[in-house]
């Protein structure tokens, strides 16, 4: 597989980025980058403690600080009806703690100075006394009757429970497994991990006191999100806020929800009466923004002698750290997790959330699946390798059995999802062959008889996974965020000289919309790509959305896209068809063209009519006239990618190190737009399932402190830890989609951390290992080869 | 504390705290804004420039210890209004997504190909081993490398 392919000039292939002209010369904006006239700097000061009453703070000698304007605690915010916020999961988040600290890392007081050093020492002046209480680290004894509980602020709130969630049929599911030939069940911990950016987040707040307007420059994947959050949060009217998202630095869900020190730096500009630019450090961007995962779970699948799946349960503990603030549609507070049937057919299943609070940071949905996707498919892959062991099978022959096959979709799954389209075995087929699987297995039992004879060769180990993806959330009436429905809007405007200008409400963190939008255009159009402007990030400019998150972008906002450019293409029509005076059921759109029916010497380009469109040929009654169109695209459904995925591994049993020797990825994400950049998104995607099987893990200690709190401690993978990653693909277009596109950027961070999981865990067969926990560290590895699995959470000894 | 630092070839006397570590020196008091900073622990390598020729971690080292010397910054790699192969190569193949560790990894990545012109994947990896990227999981960013090495630039002269 090649990047350097053809590279179209109209439409899609794997055109070159139109953002990389400014990226490759240092000349982005990102958040950091805003400097304006006058502005001060803000810093913040945290908690040290997971747990603690604030006895009292004194904030008189950082004021004293000849740098200092202006200090800025939980006590001020109350008197501004401000020092708590709504969470998008309709609790509530301290912006600043008045009553009590509840994770390490928490936002305790803000500090505004003329520059950032002096905010930064003004933060030593601060005197906080604390009280020091219990914590609760683990999930697991959060709901003991002795637990501390953390959210006495909420007066219905006598224990540390977040709420109770079902999807399946728990009788139907129960029937199956009692009836089974083989049941196997495991205890799966889906870690605490962080997605991490390589930029921080931050924001730059201006509010102009003459105007009233508020300009927020600020490190957001749904700047329209924001905006109407900040209008309901703060009672700013909403057509006074103007959110700048400007170049990203990487989000992967870790940017979608609103963080203590955006409002801190509008607030700041409030209270200053000038720019507020708030920037966090690496620290605090890992101790306090949102985290992901931390799913404890409890698998059971059920199955016949011969290997057919009939049924899956599983039990789950979900820690939300001390806020619950997961970014869920309002029906599905466990997200998408309900998906965790996965690829397969089979009769019943049945899943149950349980979800606590602890003295941990809030979030939960961030990093690739924000929907809690990435938790199910890595359940059922694992789950569905326990069965091929138990069996005795090899697990790639098991899934074979078991996948939907392509005359079952549109496939309604027992947990209620309706499967757009898929080709299951193909793609399995096709990674099989790539990774050349039967040699593969012939090779491992080479090594394996080697090692009989005493020699010192590696383990081996080849790990499958298949995973089936939902995204693109999603049709208005099951799905909504904070109340606000998840349809996208967009707008074109096709200017005299055939020149287009379109504006989306998604926003780019590096996925190159604003190539591969001008491509769709194009597609439709008939226009070069670098003719086509793509305007995104700035609320002023571009209609409602609700951002980029979840693979959403190409789902929704691509089909807005693909659909106002066919409005334009029927404004055109009629233009045209006035232009060669003929009706237009006399036209026909051909080679980019609207052509008089079998006459090629009869047509139109869009650059020609849309110079026609602005000029003072008559159109006919009630045409007004120009060819901008607007529209906002509902998802008639989710779209479901799909992928198999083959990794190989050598497992040094003495020392537990793995080293990945191969992956092999075919991804389906129907069509493709821009090959060239969707295989970017699944390189990136795989290396993050690296990260995490393998390195990446926000571990507490008994007094909650962080243990992963930079990147000395915190582990991400490096190109020496990635292999050269083999990549294949299938298409199955999505039926409803009106390109038949289905969005690819958290494929393979889904897909890939249980490829690596079972390839390691098929190593250590020989000793009889059957799961240990991720990451696998050389040291969880080795402890599993003794016997003794780690517990990779908490790092309580 | 007042400093002189040669940086792209010019001259910048300022006035300086002594404490101002070089990355804020480029990016605040110079404005040069390409040059990014993403750790607190010399970990992820986004602020990578050249001093005196050779790269270094400018969120590791004080403005103040510049003074007298040349720096280098991706403002600074193209040359004479043409971009260098390297800028090139991460444009072509796809090197970049989200772009903030680009700056970091093309200094790097230049400096690799003045000392080594035809380096093996291998090498290329090692010598960006001290850098993050989280977007591209590195395969293009190795292979923009390799187009860099393949596509010389005419007139190029190794440093
Ligand atoms: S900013 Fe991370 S290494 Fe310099
Ligand atoms: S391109 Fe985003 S961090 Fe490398």
């Amino acid at each position: 597989m090649t990047v350097t392919e053809e590279r179209p000039t109209v439409g899609f292939g794997s055109t070159l980025r139109k953002e990389d002209v400014r990226f490759v010369r240092g000349k982005g904006t990102y958040v950091d980058d805003v400097n304006l006239p006058g502005m001060l700097h803000g810093a913040m000061l945290r908690s040290p403690f997971a747990h603690a009453r604030i006895v009292s703070i004194d904030t008189s000698a950082a004021e004293a600080h000849p740098g200092v304007k202006a200090v800025i605690t939980g006590e001020t915010l109350a008197g501004l009806n401000l020092a708590w916020m709504p969470t998008l999961s309709y609790d509530t988040q301290a912006v600043l703690a008045t009553d009590k600290v509840r994770f390490q890392g928490q936002e305790v007081a803000f500090v505004i100075a003329e520059d950032h050093y002096s905010a930064r020492d003004a933060l030593e002046l601060i005197e906080v006394e604390y009280e020091e209480l219990p914590v609760v680290v683990d999930a697991k004894k959060a709901l003991d009757a002795d637990a501390p509980v953390i959210r006495d602020d909420k007066e219905e709130q006598s224990n540390n429970h977040i709420y109770d969630w079902e999807a399946g049929d728990k009788a139907a599911t129960d029937e199956v497994f009692s009836s089974a030939d083989v049941v196997v069940a495991e205890d799966i911990l889906y870690p605490r991990t962080h997605p991490a950016p390589l930029e921080t987040c931050g924001a730059v707040a201006d509010m102009d006191k003459v105007t009233g307007k508020l300009t927020v420059w600020t490190t957001t994947q749904a700047p329209h999100a924001h905006r109407t959050v900040y209008a309901l949060v703060a009672g700013l009217p909403e057509h006074k806020i103007r959110i700048i998202s400007p170049d990203i630095g990487g989000g992967f869900g870790g940017k979608v929800g609103i963080y203590p020190g955006y409002v801190l730096a509008i607030v700041g500009s409030i209270v200053a009466g000038k720019p507020v630019k708030w920037v966090e450090d690496r620290s605090e961007h890992l101790m306090s923004t949102a985290f992901a995962r931390d799913y404890h779970m409890r698998g059971e699948i059920a199955a016949t002698r011969d290997g057919k799946i009939l049924g899956l349960r599983v039990n789950t503990l979900a820690d939300h750290g001390a806020f619950h603030s997961t970014a869920q549609p309002t029906k599905f507070p466990a997200g998408f997790f309900h998906v965790f049937t996965g690829s397969y057919d089979l009769q019943a299943a049945h899943c149950k959330v349980t979800a606590v609070y602890t003295n941990k940071a809030p979030g939960g949905v961030a990093y690739a699946c924000s929907f809690r996707i990435t938790e199910a498919v890595y359940l059922v892959e694992r789950m569905v390798e326990l069965l091929a062991r138990e069996l005795d099978m090899d697990p790639a022959e098991l899934r074979m059995k078991n996948l939907l096959r392509p005359e079952q979709f549109p496939y309604t799954t027992p947990t209620g999802w309706e499967y757009d389209s898929g080709d299951y075995q193909k793609t399995l087929t096709k990674a099989m062959e790539m990774a050349g699987y039967q040699q593969l297995r012939a090779e491992q039992a080479d090594r394996l008889r080697r090692r009989e004879q005493g020699e010192n060769v590696p383990l081996m180990g080849i790990g499958v996974s298949f995973f089936t993806e939902a995204v693109g959330a999603g049709p208005r009436k099951h799905m909504d965020i904070l109340g606000l429905g998840m349809a996208d809007g967009a707008e074109l405007r096709v200017h005299p000289t055939g020149k287009a200008v379109l504006r989306i409400s998604v926003q780019t963190q590096g996925q190159g919309h604003e190539t591969t939008f001008a491509q769709i255009v194009g597609n439709e159009l008939g226009l070069p790509t670098e003719d086509i402007e793509v305007v995104h990030g700035d609320t002023d400019q571009t209609p409602f959305g609700l951002g980029t998150y979840g693979s959403r972008s190409t789902p929704v906002s691509g089909a807005a896209t693909a659909v106002v450019a066919r409005k334009v293409r029927e404004r055109a029509r009629i233009v045209a068809a006035a232009m060669l005076e003929v009706s237009t059921d006399d036209l026909e759109w051909q080679e980019n063209r609207w052509q008089v029916r079998g006459d090629p010497e009869k047509a139109k380009t869009i650059q020609e009519i849309a110079l026609a469109a602005h000029s003072s040929l008559e159109l006919p009654e009630g045409i007004e006239g120009h060819l901008d169109a607007t529209t906002v695209y509902n998802p008639p459904n989710l779209t479901y990618p799909f992928g198999a995925y083959i990794c190989v591994v050598d497992v040094d049993p003495d020392t537990g190190q793995v080293h990945l020797r191969r992956f092999i990825a075919v991804d389906d994400c129907g069509v493709r737009i821009n090959p060239m950049i969707v295989e970017g998104q699944i390189h990136g995607g795989l290396a993050d399932g690296v990260g995490m099987a393998l390195m990446q893990v926000m571990a507490f200690d008994a007094d909650g402190n962080h243990m992963g709190a930079n990147f000395m401690d915190y582990l991400l993978p490096t190109a020496k830890e990635c292999p050269s990653w083999e990549l294949g693909e299938t298409v199955t277009p999505s039926p409803h989609h009106p390109i038949g596109a289905k969005g690819v950027g958290e494929s393979a961070t889904v897909g890939s951390p249980a490829a690596i999981v079972n390839a390691v865990m098929d190593a250590l067969k020989p000793y009889g290992v059957r799961h240990a926990d991720m990451p696998l560290s050389p040291a969880a590895v080795w402890s599993a080869i003794q016997g003794r699995p780690l517990r990779t959470d908490l790092a309580i000894t | 504390m007042q400093i002189t630092v040669t940086v792209n070839g010019t001259a910048y006397t300022e006035e300086v705290e002594p404490r101002l570590l070089l990355v804020h020196f480029l990016r605040q008091t110079l404005g040069l804004t390409g040059t990014h900073w993403g750790c607190d622990t010399s970990n992820c390598g986004t602020c990578v420039v050249w001093f005196d020729g050779k790269p270094v971690k400018s969120c590791t080292m004080l403005a103040a210890m510049a003074d007298g010397h040349e720096i280098r910054t991706v403002e600074g790699l193209e040359r004479d209004g043409a971009l260098d192969p390297v800028q090139q190569g991460f444009m072509e193949c796809h090197g970049l997504q989200c772009g903030f560790c680009t700056p970091g990894m093309m200094m790097t990545a230049r400096s690799l190909l003045d000392t080594n012109p035809d380096p093996s994947d291998d090498e290329i990896r090692e010598a960006i081993s001290g850098q993050l990227c989280r977007c591209t999981g590195y395969e293009n960013i190795v292979r923009a490398v390799r187009w860099a090495a393949e596509h010389p630039a005419q007139e190029e002269v190794t440093t």
